[in-house]
């Protein structure tokens, strides 16, 4: 029994290792090639900086310098921060807003109203980007900012209503009800009570939010115009740049660092808000 | 201070009637127990008391005021909920202090009421705490603590203590009995459990699927239940009820329960003439049904009946002793110094003065 308990146990185990080597390998090989000189990466295997790790002419700092100034992946670095952060406050704040008004408020229509938001899920962003374009350049907000923060809102608005309402409609009745007698109003009772009890919820989404706009190509490629993001940027230097890995690998990275640094930070609400809804507490 | 008037209320879920043409007058200061199974309605008639539920029809009023359509925030009341309702992430002062901080109560004077309801509920010194650092009993008083700190017209309390463990609940019971003295105000309790309606009620409300059954002091709902619903639910153990007919022989009146035959006192014959020859119910507390060994001064011995013992429940100072006669099983609360042994035949004795008869049709008390 034991013995073969251990058997099945270490089979598992291998082939978890094997898995995340695998799936990790390519991942490490464009980290490495990132630091190492042009030349080497144009005529040898990554895998070859790891035979001398200790000599210093394996490595180099000089691509990221490059890709960052001369390539102007620097200023697409902020742009993309000034387009994810208002892009996952908005809507989360709305979000939230709305969540509780359906979890808690009575109006008429209300379950009408949630049924079609959460129906919204279903429709593929794709559809809507050709119309949302053409409002855009009749109002003039088309290749801005805003556009793209309200068009971002608008996508991600579906899910954030339906995962905060999720979480918010499971807070005990009581303690709104108590509120509510205490002499609490609906937004006092929003911001006082249901806010700080939906932290983990929040949080949660934020980080998908967050990461999923910073990823995003599609719809910055559309919506913005010259002001460019990593990503577009990024798709751009692999036209330009098709030859000099060494540039590629490291923009890549300068893209990746922070949904890496955003994951490892906040992981424990990452799993948190995939169980969302599903498991209490 | 207020007294409290529901009048003609009804509350409609959906097809569920919850509520059916409610009336009750509750005066200033009383404490007015709610009790009743589970799905009788007295919770809901304390939510829409609270104004957490809209009613369907009637009127409820809080002193001379109409509430209907007044927030909960407006009713100047305060509730304690089964689960306490503390807020989580916030302290107890907090906790304590919010209806008043929302009431824009100066400062100093929210310190100085506060300061003064935990020290009434004995817990000054868990102010700083936040309340899963607090034990069941201690989450109990804050609540409380917290719906002293208004100072309400009304206090509604909505189950209070049934997550307390047995002996705290007893306690906590007199302690709430206690507030109610001091503090001279309105409460309003709603259980299920008929030994806290009776310990703490000045009068009781028994409800039954959204009717209200009898209102009245706990004694006298006991002596004088007017249906068979609120005898079977006051008191415990049970009141016993064994089905037979009403007979008459030698100017006597008699009930006969198949198995036995037993004289109705001349005393008790007035209301029930009428139904001689018929089919009824007899009700006996336990406390009623006696070993006739062992019969209490004072006490008509000629109801007897002939028994078999099933089971004995000794409690230490009296017995409970489940027996059979016919198809008739019977509870007696016996001396201690009883015989009674499972598996024997004992000799019980029905107090006949103090007995019940039921309508079988109506279930209402004749006598």
């Amino acid at each position: 029994m034991r013995i073969q308990r251990l058997v099945s146990r270490s089979f598992v185990h291998f082939a978890v290792i094997a898995i995340a080597f695998l799936w990790t390998l390519p991942t490490v090989g464009v980290l490495v090639s990132s630091f190492r000189p042009e030349n080497d990466v144009k005529n040898s295997g990554w895998w070859n900086a790891l035979k001398h790790p200790f000599e210093e002419s394996v490595w180099t700092f000089k691509n990221y310098a490059d890709v960052i100034s001369a390539n102007g992946l620097g200023e697409a670095f902020v742009n993309t921060l000034v387009v994810t952060i208002p892009a996952t406050i908005l809507p989360i704040t709305v979000a939230a807003f709305a969540a509780y008004a359906f979890a808690w408020m009575k109006f008429p229509g209300r379950d009408w109203l949630f049924a079609m938001v959460i129906g919204l899920m279903v429709v593929p962003l794709q559809v809507a980007l050709i119309p949302i374009l053409r409002l855009y350049t009749q109002t003039g907000i088309a290749g801005t900012f805003l556009g793209l923060w309200l068009a971002h809102t608008g996508f991600g608005l579906p899910l954030a209503i339906y995962l905060l309402y999720n979480y918010i409609s499971q807070l005990p009745g009581d303690l709104i009800e108590s509120a509510k007698i205490d002499g609490a109003s609906d937004f006092t009772v929003f911001m006082r009570i249901v806010l700080p009890l939906s932290t983990p919820a929040i949080a949660s989404f934020a980080i998908f939010q967050f990461l999923w706009i910073w990823n995003d190509l599609l719809v910055s490629l559309v919506f913005l115009g010259t002001n460019k993001v990593l990503t577009v940027k990024l798709s751009e230097l692999t036209g330009s740049l098709g030859n000099k890995w060494h540039l590629l690998t490291a923009g890549a990275f300068v893209s990746m660092i922070v949904p890496l640094a955003v994951f490892f930070a906040l992981q424990r609400y990452f799993v948190r808000g995939l169980l969302a809804g599903s498991v209490k507490g | 201070m207020a007294s409290i008037t529901f009048d003609h209320v009804d509350k409609v879920f959906g097809d569920v009637h919850v509520l059916k043409d409610l009336n009750i007058d509750i005066p200033d200061q009383e404490f007015l127990v709610l009790v009743g199974p589970s799905g009788c309605g007295k919770s809901t008639a304390l939510r829409c008391l609270a104004g957490l539920e809209e009613i369907t029809g009637g009127q409820i009023m809080i002193g001379d005021r109409v509430v209907n359509n007044v927030a909960p925030k407006d009713r100047d009341i305060a509730m304690v909920f089964q689960s306490y309702a503390l807020y989580p992430h916030m302290t107890v002062f907090d906790n304590m202090a919010f209806g008043l901080k929302l009431r824009k109560v100066p400062k100093p004077e929210i310190k100085r009421r506060v300061e003064e309801a935990a020290e009434m509920m004995a817990i000054g010194h868990l102010l700083d705490r936040k309340p899963r650092q607090l034990s069941g009993g201690q989450r109990q008083r804050v609540a409380l603590g917290r719906a002293i700190v208004r100072d309400p017209a009304v206090f509604l309390m909505d189950e209070p203590l049934s997550n307390l463990e047995a002996k705290l609940r007893v306690q906590t019971r007199a302690e709430i009995s206690k507030l109610h003295q001091r503090l001279k105000t309105t409460f309003i309790y709603v259980t299920h459990d008929q030994t806290e309606a009776m310990t703490m009620g000045s009068r009781i409300a028994v409800m039954r699927d959204g009717l209200l059954q009898q209102l009245d002091s706990p004694q006298t709902l006991y002596d004088h239940p007017v249906n068979k619903f609120v005898a079977g639910f006051i008191g415990s153990p049970s009141m016993n009820f064994i089905k037979g007919t009403l007979t008459k022989g030698d100017g006597r009146l008699f009930f006969d329960g198949g198995s036995f035959a037993v004289p109705i006192p001349n005393s008790r014959r007035a209301h029930i003439e009428s139904h001689i020859g018929k089919e009824v119910e007899l009700g006996v507390r336990p406390e009623d049904v006696h070993d006739a060994a062992l019969l209490p001064p004072g006490i008509n011995g000629d109801a007897v009946v002939e028994t078999t013992v099933d089971v004995t429940e000794p409690m230490g100072s009296e017995i409970y002793a489940y027996l059979q006669s016919g198809q008739h099983s019977i509870i007696g609360r016996f001396d201690p110094r009883t015989s009674a042994r499972p598996g024997q035949p004992i000799r019980a004795v029905y107090d006949m003065e103090k007995m019940h008869i039921f309508d079988i049709a109506t279930e209402k008390a004749l006598v």
